[in-house]
């Protein structure tokens, strides 16, 4: 399942870039002049269509993602995708704790070990009720703590219900953190460890790389991926489609397999927020854990990975 | 107090003029440079590798930063309680004490502010306070107030030094060039006209009024900072006057300790008396027991419930893991000093300095309690994170950097007690003057 979905990434990756790639080398500026000599081709060869509306066959090697353009200005980037408000559903009978969401979030955004925008819990009510794996991500919340909270707009509510973070402005007082009742906000203790080619790349508050030290972050609900028609990273890496990610004006939610309405995938299933009480009015519905997929069991297996990772040393 | 009354307006002066360190004073003065700078070296280490070098993590992301910045907000509340509260209530037996609790005040504001610069991680932004500043948050309430009672308690520091400083440039010989030259440029104006007394008089009475509601908002607005959030623990409507009143009781056992110390170390018998011990013990034991009734509220009600978020959180405290420390801070903080005090033999000089010297410590440790603990029970449990995040014990970097700020609000006092005189000279010569008149 895994391998599929690479594939296809990588099929999609190929088209979107065809038109360019033949005039790409592995330099930094895609524009820069092709120099031949700096790339071994592998034998490997992927077809593409040119722009002539050719297929044509050529190395890997000589494919090379580009940065996406335009780069967006901050204030778009506060503002957000116009005309969306963007929902996500889990549904808690499919999980069984793979960890795959986990992963492919922790890879898209370059995150430092011990890490976890998302946190897959294991969970258990009360002593006799039956215990199920919940995956938590960033709440987005309609009335966000965090947000009311933060001193120097560092983190702000968009106009299509993503909380994002910038972290160019980021002071680190942690006040979010305390103010977060889901405690899904992390921080960057040290210099986050990353390669030159990731450290170098323009900052955007929507991708969140790169990390920078002493600020904070959480996930972002992948806006970068909402504006090229993208599912988020933890959609499309979930082997069992556990999460489903739409948008509520057009009453639809998908998790890349299956697309349902909404209002009446929550309706039928009755579907919850966490910690309605506290009014913070969370974008993240859950399907409650019933006719499960998988015993809970199944999941033991894979659990408390993510925690034996050491902690950031001095 | 009687023998100060016979005292001439010379013998005053002379007795109260800002004295030389002595040997112990060297030594007290240059252990407090040490210790601050490790504090320094520390900071140097934190802001080079990061807030790694902390033991904070993502549960606990305010630690003993924090907990010593309540700290230093309550006790810089003290200034208020002596100077305007009771010179407002036109108590004078409280004269001599007044410029202690200022310079308490101004000092350990400017180490609040300090400590919070430090607990942040990306301190170079600071100006963005200002830049982009977003007036809802607690944090930015905070900035507006804390900087207003620091310009306030500098006035009401600086505006009563006056007088002193005129007498001060009177004993040129006594102070060497580079104070005379300090001198001359705060208070060379200053000519001791009945129309300057006037204007100084009137601008003090002012500034003790406005004192009193800003002091006030100072510590409701930090006990805001936790109680704005959702946390059991901090979610707790109790918080304003908790503070409060937890903040004068450490600030009132701050200034027995300072009154005990200056006076053993000036040789002041004839001006802090066993009276002012008698009467600053009568106020500490009623700030007490208003603290404790306080802490009642806060703890037994929620106790009585024993709601699921807030049962984990109290049972940590009253039998768990921190029940050692919260025993001590309550016994320490606030019963023995209560059992102490109430007896009028527990207000002389000794038991009090001893009794300060417990509520300034348990206070401390009360800060950490408030900050701690909560963070380490979250909603939803703690897990995909290393396990170290799930327990904080403070590195020795922030116990290096919080204890030097401690010390350094320690020097402030100390440097200042050198310079200016630490009991108001041209007060006590007023006071002294005017006693002795009613007398007649």
């Amino acid at each position: 399942m895994e391998k599929k979905t690479t594939s296809r990434r990588e099929f999609l990756t190929a088209g979107i870039l065809a038109g360019l790639a033949t005039g790409c080398s592995v330099k930094k500026n895609p524009f820069e002049g092709y120099a031949p000599g700096d790339i071994q081709p592998t034998g490997e060869t992927i077809k593409l269509l040119s722009v002539d509306g050719e297929v044509i066959e050529m190395d890997k090697a000589f494919l090379k993602p580009v940065p996406d353009l335009p780069v967006m200005t901050n204030s778009q980037e506060r503002h957000g995708i116009p005309g969306k408000k963007f929902v996500m559903v889990i549904d808690l009978s499919r999980c069984k704790n793979v960890g795959a969401c986990r992963r492919a979030c922790n890879h898209a955004h370059q995150l430092n070990p011990g890490q976890n925008w998302i946190k897959v819990l294991d969970m258990k009510e009360a002593e006799h009720t039956a215990p199920y794996w919940q995956p938590t991500t960033c709440m987005h919340c309609d009335e966000p703590p965090c947000v009311k909270v933060c001193p120097v707009d560092a983190t702000f509510k968009r106009q299509d219900g993503i909380v994002l973070i910038d972290s160019n402005r980021c002071v680190g007082c942690r006040f979010c953190m305390a103010a977060c009742p889901y405690s899904t906000r992390v921080f960057n203790w040290q210099e986050p460890i990353l390669s030159e080619e990731v450290a170098e790349q323009h900052y955007s508050c929507e991708t969140s790389i790169p990390q920078k030290k002493g600020t904070v972050s959480k996930c972002d609900f992948c806006p970068d991926m909402a504006r090229k028609g993208e599912l988020p990273h933890c959609v499309t890496a979930c082997p069992n489609g556990v999460f489903f990610f739409g948008d509520m004006n057009e009453d639809s939610v998908t998790n890349g397999a299956e697309t349902f309405r909404f209002t009446e995938l929550i309706k039928d299933k009755s579907g919850y927020r966490l910690m309605e009480d506290l009014g913070t009015k969370p974008s993240v519905y859950y399907l409650p854990p019933v006719n499960r997929n998988f015993p809970f069991e199944s999941g033991l297996d894979t659990a408390g990975t993510a925690s034996k990772i050491d902690q950031p040393h001095n | 107090m009687e023998k100060s009354f016979h005292l001439t307006s010379d013998q005053i002066t002379r007795d109260l003029l800002p004295q030389k360190f002595g040997l112990r004073g060297k030594i007290w003065t240059a252990s407090l440079v040490v210790i601050c700078l490790i504090g320094t070296f520390a900071y140097y280490r934190q802001l080079r590798y990061g807030l790694v070098v902390t033991n904070m993590r993502d549960y606990v992301s305010w630690g003993i930063y924090i907990s010593n910045f309540v700290f230093f907000v309550a006790i810089s509340l003290v200034g208020s309680l002596i100077t305007a509260v009771l010179r407002l209530a036109d108590v004078h037996w409280a004269t001599p004490l007044t410029r202690i609790a200022e310079i308490i005040a101004v000092s350990a504001i400017v180490f609040a502010s300090i400590i919070i610069i430090v607990d942040m991680g990306r301190p170079e932004r600071f100006t963005n306070l200002f830049l982009h500043g977003r007036i809802q948050s607690p944090i930015m309430w905070d900035v507006i107030v804390i900087s207003t009672y620091f310009f306030i308690s500098c006035l009401l520091l600086y505006l009563p030094l006056l007088p002193d400083l005129k007498i001060l440039l009177a004993f040129k010989e006594k102070s060497g060039k580079l104070l005379n030259r300090l001198y001359r440029f705060q208070g060379s104006f200053w000519k001791g006209s009945d129309a300057q007394f006037r204007v100084s008089d009137r601008a003090i009475y002012i500034l003790c009024v406005i004192i009193i509601p800003v002091a006030f908002c100072i510590h409701t607005v930090t006990s805001w900072l936790f109680a704005t959030t959702y946390r059991p623990g901090w979610d707790s409507t109790n918080f304003g006057a908790y503070f409060i009143s937890g903040a004068f009781l450490v600030g009132a056992g701050a200034v027995v300790v300072a009154m005990y110390v200056f006076r053993n170390a000036y040789h002041l018998k004839s001006y802090i008396t066993e009276k002012h011990f008698e009467k600053m013990g009568r106020i500490v034991v009623l700030l007490a027991l208003l603290y404790l009734y306080f802490n009642v509220n806060e703890y037994l009600v929620p106790a009585f419930k024993m709601k699921k978020p807030e049962a984990e959180h109290l049972r940590q405290l009253f039998t768990g893991e921190y029940s050692i420390m919260f025993w001590f801070a309550v016994l320490t903080g606030m019963i023995i000093p209560i059992l102490i005090l109430v007896f009028k033999k527990g207000r002389r000089p000794l038991p009090m300095f001893i009794a300060g010297i417990m509520i300034v410590v348990g206070a401390w440790f009360k800060r950490y309690l408030i900050v701690t603990p909560t963070l380490l029970h979250p909603f939803l449990p703690m897990q995909d994170v290393p396990q170290s995040y799930h327990t904080y014990f403070p590195s020795w970097e922030e116990w290096a950097i919080a204890i030097g700020s401690l010390a350094g609000a320690l020097l402030v006092i100390t440097f200042f007690a050198r310079i200016y005189p630490i009991i108001p000279i041209q007060e006590t010569i007023t006071e002294n003057e005017t006693v002795t008149e009613n007398k007649d």
